[in-house]
């Protein structure tokens, strides 16, 4: 009953994802804490689909962090968001891939906004004049990166070196998918799959293998919140929230989990660190954490990528566990490398989690 | 001499069989046209009914008794598709392809539930153990015993009030009227048959309008036990035990709440009947902003739509309860006779 009920409300949400030609927007959180994520994004795109993927060193910060902590205010904004837009114009783009879950809600809301209020539209285009003497069309195709996964996961599952099921039972992994609150919560129409069941992640997961997990507070917050985060007086409340998914997914034993919002990623990765220093409390096997990657990550070790190319050591929950799942092979030595095969030292071990 | 008068009654439920039966005293040859393969409409499945609890077998064989006094001729399995009106004549076509005509029509299409599944928050259809008011009526008359997925009894039982009514999301701005007093019902019936089990209705406001409605509420509360919250449920999340997580506010404490229940009954309220729509747009009738028949002069003229000699009763036109729906019934027919009475032949 279960996957029929999800079936009939995923055909109701179905997108138009664009199939190729895109520009593409990084995210402030993504590139700077997994920045192998949007790098493998690329390389998927251009080299494992053959898709043609432009990106300007222009582009800046969509301030979505801004807008959600109250310090920029909405004109602004809206204005920021044409001048990327005319990026996009200029280099002779119509479709617009933000890599940020966030940035793809500003973006959705600004069009929507404009579309019911086409006097901003025009205010706003005089303000992008004045500034910067630019002018733009809008997106005819807006679309987040992990759409575009979503979108070619079959080709992906066609090209894949591993699948997300136990290498040596064959059985499927378990796997908690977080969708970020941006991403469809405030516009259902706009995520595939909607806002409730969202399919964008758990499309991934099926076709590559693994088995999704649908646990009580699978739709609650990752916990960044923004204010929460950024007002420090507020990290508690933060880290409550997280600490909420993690006792609410734990039962359920999830091999990784996934996110397509890089502020997601990145809360429940560092956060399980912060609880096991707080209570000593780890949610993983043997003391360790539950593995998080972005999906960008998770589609680049089903295609093979090496996970130190990925950025994996990156991530404050070691990935090794899950990658011995999978039966990908790594060497440890490497792990701490950089490019040039020079030490990029270790960071120090955390007191309660074990890595 | 004046030929025979016809008139077609559109659906068999217990408007249509009310509103025939109101005919008895007079010369007309009326037609039940009925698209399901029995008469009763909701009556079929209804096991008890508000607020005396009446069985609806009961009061669907108090019907066809009134229906057979009417001399109606009732035709099952006629579904209608189109309406085609030249002043006085009223062209009906069923599915079938077949015609009938008639001097005036009476629709009494009624209602369908609403579609629970899509409040997606609900999970509906996804989640075994969320089940709808008319999934209970049907479990109720059933005989079999409440059980859950799991074939535990159900210790814990939440009712959502207002589910697809009052409620912008799901298009609906209009309150269904009998979902309210259905909870508080199908709550005391369930603890009539597990009185250990408890009970939590979530409702945002009670709008207990009708006769001894008020009374039920009471008793719900000091003789049954049934605990009322006031605030809309946010969310429903599935346990590993198979057991449900609900989110709500409770708006007179100010707070929010996550409890867990065994089984949850959506109270759905009431939408026009599939087909309804088209029909109307067939015969160039008016709707109300819920899709519903509109009439043509609130509050006198509740029978007419902007048809003359279209005739409109029940549930079609707006919720109602099963009685309000019986007493229009025998307004619209009523109206259908003096219409009909004053009729100019051709």
């Amino acid at each position: 009953m279960a996957s029929e009920g999800k079936k009939r409300i995923w055909e109701e949400y179905q997108k138009e994802i664009a199939d190729d030609h895109y520009f593409y927007v990084r995210s402030c959180i993504r590139q700077t804490f997994f920045p192998g994520a949007e790098t493998v994004f690329l390389n998927i795109l251009r080299k494992d689909l053959g898709k043609d993927v432009f990106e300007d060193a222009r582009h800046t910060t969509c301030t979505g962090i801004g807008y959600h902590s109250d310090i920029v205010p909405l004109d602004t904004i809206m204005t920021v968001i044409a001048r990327h837009f005319a990026l996009m114009t200029e280099n002779g783009y119509k479709n617009f891939v933000p890599s940020c879950v966030t940035s793809f809600g500003l973006y959705t809301e600004v069009l929507e906004t404009w579309k019911h209020f086409p006097e901003i539209e025009n205010k706003i285009r005089e303000f992008l004049w004045k500034a910067t003497k630019r002018e733009f069309n809008k997106p005819e195709n807006l679309a987040h990166a992990s759409d575009i996964i979503y979108k070619n996961r079959e080709k992906i599952r066609e090209k894949s070196k591993f699948l997300l099921q136990n290498s040596i039972t064959g059985k499927p992994l378990n796997v908690v998918e977080h969708i970020g609150c941006h991403y469809a919560k405030m516009f259902p129409s706009s995520g595939v799959g909607g806002a409730e069941f969202p399919h964008v992640l758990s499309g991934m997961i099926e076709s590559w293998g693994g088995e999704v997990i649908d646990y009580p507070e699978r739709r609650h917050c990752c916990g960044f919140g923004f204010r929460n985060y950024l007002i420090k007086a507020n990290r508690g409340y933060s880290v409550s929230n997280s600490k909420k998914k993690f006792e609410s997914m734990q039962p359920y034993k999830p091999d990784f989990i996934v996110a397509n919002c890089p502020g997601c990623s990145m809360f429940l990765d560092r956060w399980q660190y912060t609880i096991a220093e707080m209570e000593g409390i780890t949610y993983g096997e043997n003391g360790m954490g539950i593995p998080v990657l972005t999906f960008e990550e998770m589609a680049g070790l089903v295609l093979g990528y090496s996970p130190w190319e990925l950025g994996l050591q990156m991530h404050q929950i070691s990935v090794e566990p899950l990658l011995d799942k999978m039966g990908i092979p790594y060497r440890e030595e490497e792990k701490y490398l950089g490019k040039n095969g020079r030490s990029l030292g270790q960071p120090q071990k955390p007191q309660f989690l074990i890595v | 001499m004046s030929k025979t008068k016809r008139i077609i009654i559109i659906g068999g439920g217990p408007a249509g069989m009310e509103a025939a039966g109101a005919f008895n005293h007079t010369d007309y040859q009326v037609t039940v046209l009925e698209k399901e393969k029995q008469i009763g409409g909701k009556l079929n499945t209804w096991y008890k009914l508000f607020p005396n609890f009446k069985s609806g077998t009961e009061v669907k064989e108090y019907l066809e008794e009134t229906l057979k006094k009417g001399k109606a001729s009732v035709l099952t399995n006629s579904e209608v598709v189109n309406i085609s009106s030249d002043k006085n004549n009223h062209q009906i076509t069923l599915k079938d392809g077949k015609t009938l005509t008639g001097e005036a029509i009476l629709i009494a299409t009624g209602f369908q539930p609403f579609e629970a599944d899509r409040k997606e928050e609900y999970g509906y259809k996804i989640y075994d153990n969320v089940i709808t008011s008319v999934d209970l009526e049907r479990l109720f008359s059933s005989g079999k015993p409440i059980l859950t997925s799991t074939g535990k009894v159900p210790e814990r039982i939440g009712f959502i009030h207002c589910v697809g009514s009052r409620d912008k999301k799901s298009g609906n701005l209009y309150c269904s009227r009998v979902c309210c007093v259905t909870g508080v019902k199908q709550a005391i019936e369930i603890k009539q048959h597990l009185p250990e089990a408890k009970i939590f209705n979530f409702y945002m406001d009670l709008r207990m309008y009708g006769q001894d409605f008020e009374e039920l509420y009471i008793e719900a509360q000091q003789k049954w036990g049934v605990t009322f919250i006031r605030g809309r449920v946010s969310e429903i999340g599935q346990n590993i035990d198979s057991t449900l997580q609900l989110k709500a506010e409770d708006t007179l404490l100010g707070r929010p709440l996550k409890m867990n229940f065994d089984l949850i009954v959506l109270l759905v309220g009431m939408v026009p009947t599939a087909g309804a729509e088209k029909l109307g747009c067939s015969a160039s009738l008016e709707f109300t902003s819920g899709k519903f028949f509109r009439v043509m002069g609130k509050p006198v003229q509740t029978n007419e739509s902007n048809i003359p000699g279209i005739f409109l009763t029940g549930t079609c036109k707006e919720p109602l309860s099963l009685q309000e729906t019986l007493t229009d019934a025998r307004a619209a027919s009523a109206k259908l006779i003096s219409y009909l009475k004053e009729m100019k032949e051709d």
